[in-house]
This record gives structure tokens, C-alpha cells and sequence, in this order.
């Protein structure tokens, strides 16, 4: 309901629009004409079986895939193969990984002030103290002088979702960030990210958590064989879904 | 076993205080129990190598040390006075094995350079070394000041590069090839993943023909074959072709073993990398080469060690290093018969160096393992 009213109400301008996007690996065709428009605020995630190209679609909103049809437009920029309008729209847009992808050879400060000091030109007193603020807002400050390998594995997601949030992104990707968790920290993460939408971040999760996509999301998507094949409130989404696959879906995952 | 019988204190649940561990089972005592006596195989070998130093060493000890002459005019004398080994031949010759023909006069010159590198080797490998930031930007002009002190000019009398050998000549060879080769193998592995096609194979090509040819046939390229392919009248120092030989030589092996620990570091890391807008040279220095390096030190410092031993073969083209020396000096018919004396002291001499290498390259490792730290 509440998040009803979000939608009605206060729809931001255009994040990120794609349009007829498709993408090939090889002769194998991933991803399949696939439109979505994200509105600034708006929370979204995306579920399906594995191998349906979500995380794909994600990747592809970062330039980490090259499309080779369609367009994507994220937050005005056109990704094409100019590298400036590459970079331009990495700058805007924050990403958190499966598998952390921490660098293990910085601490964790260094990891999270990285990107400001060498991208933004922050000077390194100032992003540290922004990087102290995250760092506190994920709730781990005392571990900033120690180095990932020396943190669990949820510590480690807090820290790669700050070290994000210290580019102050206006998009934020998660693709399967409690995938690779053990069950008793998916929670600490999952708080995390519960936070950050309620402050009002732009997120797009794929995830499996639909806990997670319940209390937070604004739209679920769902995806089968490269193709967005449903997508809806979370409400109508988990009571009522349309189409046969998704019902199949959800059976299989809701009711182990 | 006493304490076994005592009573048993009870603990409440995560109160139990922490004890020290029992008798035996740390120091040395645990150290000899587990790696000297460790199981009857173990205790088997360590009696025999005891036994081995037992027969062995006595003799060592006697010829090396307590039976040599250390000072004696020629071979003759030196048998008069004692059994053992005749270091007076070292002795005597010590600034030819150190310095080869460079002019006497001059030799502080040389001194005062190697002292300066001295300087800057401190600097480079020890993190906590006084003064380090000056020394570090002094480090840039080394090579500069080195060659200018070594060859003169510039209100220094010159000397030619002919009268560089001896140690001199293998610690000149060794510095340049270690310090330039490292660089180059990098941008050659970088080069080698490029996706652009004509850097990729000039990188490719390179790495392959380097090193599918004997660094001989590449010296002896050095020596003759280069004045044919070069514009008449052109005169290029013969020590500075060399250096150039052996740097290309020792940098497509370091390409290699750069590119082996590229490929493994892990494909996130770049991924996150790019996530975050870093540029590819930020990237690449920043995040992916730091721990490529790491994982390739074993593979990089035996390159190392590779060039620095590859380098007494010099003497094939006229140059004369450690060993040139000493087989010119064995010539001498007033020293007769000490080639193992001198094959022995030069090879003290480089298994100092190697070592001290190998040694080096271990503390690094440990020093930079972030994983977890025990």
C-alpha cells in the first residue's frame, strides 16, 4: 500500500531506459528484446531460474556486457562504444557483486576511497571521512584499517556496498549480493540494502531473497530465457501472477 | 601427569580462562621433536646427516680456513707455507676480481658510485628506512650520476668502457637488466592481453623470439652482427649493447611470468574495477598489477637470479667478468693450478648475491600477504 502510493505519487524522471535491447554470446542469443524503464527512486528487482539472463540485463546498465542491438540510456547518457559516455554513466552508477570483488590488497579505508580519490579527484582527507561515514552507516567502522581477507563474508558485502555508496552514485546495481553468503549473515546485508532504499536510492537487485522483494520493492520483474516475461507490484507479483512460468516460479521457490 | 589427578576445576559455559599450552608443545624443543625426530624415517636421516658433516666438515674447515695461506708472494710460497688453500692468489689480485682494468687512480669513483646504490637499494626494499622519500627521488637520477662517475667526462677524467670487469662488470649488468627488465616485462604482458591486434602480436612476436634464441647467439649479435645492420660510422659502445641484449633477453621471460600472474587475478577485480569508472592505466596499477606482482615474485626473482648468473656469459664476447678474470689470472705461470680457489670464490661471490635475492623475495612475501593473518 505504502509503496503504492509511492508509484502513483512521486515517479522521478527517467533513470535508465532500454529499449528493444538484445545481446548475443557468440551465435547464443542471452537476451532478448528487453524494455524497462526505471524511474529516480524507484526499486526494483528482478528474479527467475538461472541462466535467464538477469544478471546479463544488469551488467549490460554498466557497460560490464556490450548490447548489440537496442538502446540503454542511463541517467541521459546513451551507452555506446564511446568510452567517455562509458565512464560518464560508471560515475553515476554503483554496483555490488555476488562475490564481493574487494580488492584484498588495500584495507578496507583504501578499498572504500579508491574510486573518489582517483575518479572524482576527491582530496584524500575528505574521502576518507566520507568513506568513515559509510563505513559507519553499514555498521562496521572499527574494521577500517583491516584488510578483507581478515573479515567474514557479510562484513565484506557491508564494505563493497559502502565502498559503492562513496561515489554517491544515483543508480544502484545489486546482482545476487547474498548469493554467496552464509544463511546467518544474509540478513546483515539484506538490512543494509533495506536501508538504503528507504533513504531513496535507485536500485535495481537481482536476487533471491523475496523477502527482500516484499518489503522493499516498488516492481518485480521476472525473467525467463532472456525475456522479461512479467512484471508487477510485488503484492499482485507474489498473489497473482500472470503468466504460467512465473507461477511455476514462484511455486517452486515459496514453497521448499 | 600430576596434574591429571588433580581435581577438575568446572567452568560455567565461556568462562574458561586461557591456558598456556602444555610443556613440549612450542619452543624448541617442539621444534627438534618435530623436525629432527619426528617419526624413525626422520630420526634415520638425521643421524646420517649428521654423520655426512661429521666426515665432511673437519676436512672443509681445515682446507678452506685453518690450513690456507692467505699471503704469500706466488704458488711456491704459498705450498711452503701450508697444505691448504692458496687465497694469496685472491688476495693479491682482489682489485682485478673487484674492479677489472679500471685505472687504479680512479677506482673511488667506482666505490663512491656502488656506495650510492647501496644507498638507494635501502631505500627501495626497506619501507621504514630514514630519509626514504629523498632517497627514493634520488633513485631517479641514480643511473645518471652511476654512468657519469663510471665513465667520466663532465670534468671527470673518462675511462673507457673497455677497463670495466671483475665484479664490477656483473653488478653493472645485473643492476640494469633487474632494474629495466621488470618494467618492460610488465608493459609486454599488458601488451600481450591487449585488444588491440597490432600491439598484441609486435608483444607476441617480441616475447617469442627472444626467447627462442640462446642469450649467446643474442651477445654475439651484440658484439658483430649489429655494426652490419647499423648506419656506417655509427659507433655503439659494446657494454651498452649488452646491457640492451640482456635486458630484452631477461624481459620476455619476466613478460611471461607477469602474464601468468595477470591471468591469475581474479576476473572481478577488473570487473569492480570498471564498476567504479576507473580508466584501464589506473586500473591496471592501482588494483590489478599490484597483486598480479605478488602472486609473481617466486617466478620474477628467479628471472632475477637467471640475468644476474646469465651475465658471466660476457666473457664469450671479450668482456671480462669474475670468471674472465679469473681464467685470465690462471694464465699466470707464477699461479699455476688454483682454479678451485678461484672457481670457488666466485662462486661464494654469487651465491651472496642469489641468496640474499631468494632471501629478500620470502620476507616480501610474507610482508605482503593480507590474507589472514595469524
Amino acid at each position: 500500500m505504502d509503496s503504492e502510493q509511492r508509484a502513483g505519487q512521486e515517479l522521478g524522471e527517467v533513470a535508465i531506459t532500454i529499449r528493444d535491447m538484445h545481446k548475443w554470446y557468440g551465435s547464443f542469443h542471452v537476451l532478448k528484446d528487453i524494455n524497462l524503464e526505471v524511474h529516480s527512486g524507484e526499486r526494483i528487482v528482478v528474479c527467475g531460474p538461472s541462466g535467464s539472463g538477469k544478471s546479463t540485463m544488469i551488467r549490460c546498465i554498466n557497460r560490464l556486457e556490450e548490447h548489440q542491438k537496442g538502446d540503454i540510456i542511463v541517467d541521459g547518457v546513451e551507452l555506446t562504444n564511446d568510452l567517455k559516455n562509458i565512464e560518464a554513466v560508471r560515475r553515476e552508477v554503483g554496483m555490488v557483486f555476488q562475490h564481493f570483488n574487494l580488492f584484498p590488497h588495500l584495507t578496507v579505508l583504501e578499498n572504500c576511497t579508491l574510486a573518489p580519490i582517483w575518479v572524482r579527484k576527491t582530496p584524500k582527507a575528505e574521502a576518507e571521512a566520507t568513506a568513515m561515514q559509510y563505513l559507519e552507516r553499514v555498521k562496521i567502522p572499527e574494521q577500517a584499517g583491516k584488510f578483507p581477507g581478515q573479515l567474514s563474508g557479510g562484513q565484506q558485502q557491508r564494505v563493497a556496498i559502502a565502498r559503492s555508496l562513496c561515489m554517491s552514485p544515483k543508480i544502484m546495481l545489486f546482482d545476487e549480493p547474498t548469493s554467496a553468503l552464509d544463511p546467518e549473515m544474509i540478513k546483515e546485508v539484506l538490512d543494509t540494502m533495506i536501508q538504503l532504499a528507504q533513504e531513496g536510492m535507485t536500485m535495481i537487485c537481482v536476487t533471491h531473497e523475496m523477502g527482500f522483494a516484499k518489503t522493499v520493492a516498488d516492481r518485480v520483474i521476472f525473467m525467463d530465457e532472456g525475456q522479461i516475461i512479467e512484471q508487477n507490484k510485488p503484492d499482485e507479483f507474489f498473489n497473482n501472477p500472470q503468466n504460467e512460468r512465473t507461477q511455476l516460479f514462484l511455486s517452486q521457490i515459496l514453497n521448499h | 601427569m600430576s596434574n591429571a589427578n588433580q581435581a577438575k576445576q568446572h567452568y560455567e559455559p565461556g568462562t574458561h580462562p586461557d591456558l598456556p599450552p602444555p610443556l613440549g608443545s612450542t619452543g624448541p624443543i617442539k621444534w627438534v621433536r618435530e623436525n629432527l625426530f619426528s617419526s624413525p624415517t626422520n630420526i634415520v636421516l638425521t643421524l646420517l646427516s649428521v654423520f655426512f658433516l661429521y666426515k665432511i666438515m673437519p676436512g672443509m674447515v681445515n682446507w678452506s680456513i685453518l690450513d690456507a695461506t692467505f699471503l704469500a708472494a706466488d704458488r711456491n710460497e704459498c705450498r711452503a707455507l701450508d697444505t691448504g688453500a692458496c687465497w694469496a692468489f685472491i688476495v693479491q689480485r682482489w682489485g682485478l676480481f673487484t674492479f677489472g682494468f679500471y685505472p687504479s687512480e680512479e677506482r673511488w669513483r667506482v666505490v663512491l658510485a656502488f656506495a650510492l646504490l647501496v644507498l638507494v637499494i635501502v631505500a627501495l626494499l626497506w619501507e621504514n628506512c630514514p630519509g626514504r622519500k629523498l632517497l627514493l627521488k634520488f633513485a631517479l637520477i641514480f643511473p645518471f650520476v652511476a654512468t657519469w662517475l663510471i665513465v667520466g667526462g663532465l670534468g671527470l677524467e673518462p675511462v673507457s668502457t673497455d677497463k670495466i670487469g671483475g665484479f664490477m662488470l656483473t653488478v653493472i649488468i645485473g643492476i640494469t637488466g633487474i632494474a629495466l627488465s621488470l618494467p618492460l616485462g610488465v608493459l609486454l604482458a599488458l601488451g600481450r592481453q591487449s585488444n588491440l591486434p597490432i600491439i598484441k602480436y609486435a608483444c607476441v612476436g617480441f616475447i617469442e623470439f627472444i626467447r627462442g634464441v640462446p642469450l649467446i647467439t643474442l651477445l654475439f649479435v651484440a658484439s658483430t652482427m649489429l655494426s652490419y645492420f647499423l648506419p656506417p660510422g655509427t659507433n655503439f659502445n659494446l657494454l651498452l649493447r649488452v646491457l640492451i641484449m640482456v635486458t630484452l633477453f631477461a624481459s620476455a621471460y619476466m613478460a611471461e611470468v607477469i602474464r601468468g600472474g595477470l591471468q591469475a587475478v581474479a576476473k572481478g577485480q577488473t570487473e569492480a574495477a570498471d564498476a567504479m569508472g576507473l580508466k584501464y592505466w589506473p586500473a591496471m596499477r592501482l588494483i590489478v598489477l599490484p597483486q598480479a606482482l605478488k602472486i609473481s615474485i617466486p617466478g620474477i626473482v628467479s628471472t632475477f637470479i637467471g640475468l644476474y648468473k646469465d651475465s658471466t656469459l660476457v666473457i664469450i664476447i671479450g668482456l671480462l667478468d669474475p670468471l674472465g678474470i679469473g681464467q685470465a689470472s690462471l694464465a699466470d705461470t707464477k699461479w699455476q693450478g688454483l682454479s678451485t680457489e678461484v672457481y670457488l670464490f666466485v662462486a661464494i661471490f654469487f651465491f651472496i648475491s642469489c641468496f640474499a635475492m631468494s632471501r629478500y623475495s620470502l620476507y616480501l612475501e610474507r610482508k605482503l600477504h593480507t590474507g589472514h593473518v595469524r
